[in-house]
């Protein structure tokens, strides 16, 4: 199957044994995407490689770019603002529920319901814009700056997000009562792509992969950061981490992030968006690991430091890449068609997974 | 000299008539068929909150000839390796018995494009399931891996489906005693019921069976695009694969027409049997008559509304000529109705066209109905797993339609010993569905458990290897 497949999510090949349509092996070969990613940093400055983080995970390139700010700022032992940090989490749960919005919208499309992939489109649409309005741009942001924010939020921002907040509650409702209960949907992702909680560990995946398989582990709760501290919002959690329960983790996800940027949005503090970094960043000679929770997992940022104003390494900790390396566990015994299913419900971007 | 008028008319009726109707037939369908397709986008569009085509003509109306055409000058691919003879063939094939299965069906009290076959039915419903030749044959000489599998689910799919409709079928037959189609609908008429009232379990299971058989989601696993790209037409292009997407939604065409002709009252319009609408005076005007000219002026009036509102001015004079069209038609609909009411001399002379004209709306009315059902379905349901459709298949519908087919049986043989006619057959005909119903959850429970433990002895079975 694949690379050229309409439902391998891009350019992902994966080479499967049949015996007859029942799957008894499978390999996944990837590099398709490959543009050398981290290799890039070293021969840019910390600022000038801001913007190569977005086309990793394009599809969330606001979580990425501020895993990456975060990471550099650690390695500066500076802090953002706190206003840079509320809206930066504004931001990043805005794009979280755009993330989980596409990969709802082709999810279900893999599994032939055409519908929802266009009342997520509305929606994705709507947060689109939000960021258009504030950085110019819709897929790779570069919103953010080392050290807090690169623009002020515009005058109606606060409005804008609220407004989508308030409508996006029935949405869910919308999309889960033409799939959550729908008898066809429940037979094609029940008990297909079951990966057992000792499976998941093992495998080291994170994100909703890891917390459908029954374990309560989410960045935002384990290691704070941003402004996450101060909202308060539940980690859902399913029991058998089957394909269902991923469904069912992420649409619980997408209320949680639309209750913490309501929460976000009531009290912006005032104050600067930028800490004093200055003009040319030189951290100090050392490494430092930063992660945060990506849309699809935890997105870790490796980063060492000579001194120099260029990294001397940065090594990426993409959540794609070692979810999918979980892929084989799920797929094998199934059918040819859960295989569609299951790649739909890892959540990859090819963008991230070869970097 | 009259005499070689007359031989020359008796010549044409003969063999000119029939052939004039196939070219009707070839010609017309396509458009139709085109119309179809535009019609379901512009659906699709319309849930998914969108607006479907809009470039090519006001609203996209002229989209299915640009289509059309653009399908018909793109190259001509046969693939390298691909069994030229019978790639060339099997779209042919696949078109070509969709669209004999049209010529015996009977649009209306007067209008049936072929011959009105004794064995029209059974004729229908075996030609189109010739069909299934032209699918299995582009697969395999496509020389594809999703094109065999394809091919190869299509055809087991068609097979399982096509018994569990032709169960469904015979209980209607066994309520209308004949398989002429004129027949059928006159039984339905002087019994002053639809059989799809008499028979709603076997209503239902012709209604699933006809969307598997003519691979519409759910049930579109052979072109299932998420996972054999385009199935058996993944190596067609240009003209072929028009010509099977033709046959695809001709097919569509006569499982509606076949649905509507057996369980829905063919041309019949609804409460034929009942006259609580009749007037007395007016010699007999019914006014539920009056309903198919008031829809369509009712369209004509809402074009017109539109009409300030269209952003060009070639858009405001289309919306006005479709307006204008709709008022045609509406007269066209109203007028044998005013004019046997006013003119009772004209009464008799006008009759044909009556029925004729109303029997025509009733029908398309009703299988446009049915095809809007499912394009409907199509829209908001994910698509069954192919293991899971031949279960529904083999162990839901097809013990459920046998069933059925006793049950009505033996239904019609309890209303025959208490002279049970028309409505009053729905007296024993509503306890045998219910009976059908019941036999229905019984075979989902057991289906259920045994699924149950085969799928605990498959996971058993796999891990433990």
């Amino acid at each position: 199957m694949g690379p050229q497949h309409p439902s391998t999510h891009g350019v992902l090949r994966v080479v499967l044994k049949l015996d007859g349509e029942r799957v008894i092996g499978s390999e996944c070969v990837i590099g398709y995407l490959h543009r050398g990613v981290e290799k890039i940093a070293e021969n840019r400055t910390y600022q000038q490689f801001a913007p190569y983080v977005d086309r990793m995970d394009y599809v969330a390139a606001v979580s990425n770019g501020l895993g990456y700010c975060e990471a550099i700022e650690k390695l500066m032992i500076v802090e953002a603002p706190p206003r840079a940090r509320v809206i930066r989490t504004i931001l990043t749960e805005l794009q979280r529920i755009a993330s989980h919005l596409l990969w709802l919208g082709t999810h279900a499309l893999d599994i032939g319901a055409l519908t929802p992939l266009f009342y997520c489109f509305r929606e994705r649409e709507e947060i689109l814009k939000i960021l258009e309005k504030y950085c110019g741009a819709r897929l790779t942001t570069h919103a953010f700056r080392i050290g807090g924010l690169q623009y002020e939020a515009y005058d109606t921002f606060e409005k804008d997000v609220e407004r989508f907040c308030k409508d996006f509650e029935s949405r869910v409702v919308e999309y889960e009562t033409l799939l959550t209960n729908n008898r066809i949907w429940i037979g094609r992702t029940k008990g297909i792509g079951i990966l057992t909680k000792e499976d998941a560990i093992a495998f080291g995946v994170t994100g909703p992969v890891l917390r459908a398989s029954g374990v309560k582990w989410d960045i935002r709760k384990a290691a704070p950061y941003a402004a996450y501290d101060q909202y308060k919002f539940e980690i859902p959690v399913g029991t058998t981490g089957d394909t269902y329960d991923r469904y069912l983790v992420r649409m619980e996800e997408m209320r949680q992030s639309r209750l913490i940027c309501l929460q976000a949005i009531e009290s912006i503090p005032a104050g600067p968006i930028l800490a004093k970094v200055g003009k040319v960043l030189k951290p100090p000679p050392g490494e430092v690991y930063h992660a945060i929770e990506g849309p699809k997992g935890e997105l870790g940022y490796y980063v060492v430091s000579d001194g120099s104003v260029q990294p001397y390494r940065v090594r990426i900790r993409p959540p794609s890449f070692i979810n999918l390396q979980a892929f084989d566990r799920m797929v094998r015994g199934h059918l040819v068609a859960d295989v569609v299913a299951i790649i739909g419900t890892i959540d990859i971007v090819l963008g991230e997974v070869d970097r | 000299m009259q005499a070689a008028i007359q031989a020359t008319v008796d010549f044409l009726k003969l063999y000119w008539a029939p052939l004039l109707c196939g070219v009707v037939i070839v010609a017309v369908l396509p458009l139709i068929v085109g119309y179809v397709v535009l019609v379901e986008r512009k659906l699709m569009a319309d849930m998914q909150a969108r607006l479907g085509p809009m470039r090519v003509g006001p609203h996209g109306l002229l989209q299915p000839i640009a289509d059309a055409v653009k399908l018909l000058i793109k190259e001509d691919i046969i693939p390298e390796d691909a069994d030229k003879l019978v790639f060339w063939l099997a779209p042919v094939f696949s078109v070509g018995a969709a669209l004999l299965a049209i010529g015996g069906l009977a649009f209306g009290p007067a209008f049936q494009i072929g011959v009105n076959l004794n064995i029209g039915l059974l004729f229908v419903v075996g030609i189109s399931a010739l069909g299934i030749f032209g699918i299995v044959l582009g697969g395999w000489a496509s020389n594809s891996h999703y094109s065999l599998m394809g091919a190869l689910r299509s055809a087991a799919q068609l097979v399982s489906y096509e018994t569990a409709a032709g169960m469904a079928l015979v209980s209607g037959l066994l309520l209308a005693g004949t398989l002429n189609i004129k027949s059928i609908v006159e039984a339905q008429g002087s019994a002053g019921v639809w059989f799809g009232f008499l028979a709603p379990v076997a209503f239902f299971t012709y209604l699933v069976a006809s969307i598997a058989e003519t691979n519409r989601a759910p049930f579109d696993l052979p072109e299932a695009e998420s996972e054999l790209v385009a199935g058996y037409m993944t190596e067609f292009s240009g003209f072929r694969w028009s010509l099977y997407f033709l046959a695809e939604y001709t097919n569509m065409i006569v499982v509606a027409s076949v649905a509507t002709t057996l369980f829905l009252g063919g041309w019949l319009r609804p409460f034929a049997g009942i006259h609580w609408f009749t007037l007395k005076g007016l010699n007999g005007l019914d006014l539920l008559d009056l309903f198919p000219p008031l829809l369509i002026l009712a369209v004509g009036a809402y074009c017109i509304l539109r009409v300030p509102r269209q952003p060009t001015r070639v858009q405001q004079m289309f919306m006005l000529v479709v307006a204008g069209l709709c008022f045609v038609v509406a007269l066209v609909l109203v007028g044998p109705v005013l004019l046997s009411a006013l003119k009772p001399a004209m009464a008799e002379a006008v009759k044909p066209f009556y029925a004729g004209i109303h029997g025509g709306f009733w029908f398309i009315f009703k299988v446009s109905a049915y095809i809007y059902f499912f394009m409907w379905l199509r829209f908001t349901i994910p698509r069954y797993r192919f293991d899971q459709l031949m279960r529904l298949g083999w162990h839901f519908l097809i013990p459920l339609s046998i069933i059925n087919v006793l049950l009505v049986g033996l239904s019609l043989i309890v209303g025959s010993y208490y002279h049970l006619q028309g409505w009053a057959l729905l007296l024993a005909t509503t306890p045998a569905a219910i009976l059908g119903l019941v036999a229905a959850l019984i075979i989902l429970g057991i289906e259920q458990k045994n699924r149950a433990r085969q799928e605990a002895a498959a996971a058993a079975g796999f891990y433990a290897g």
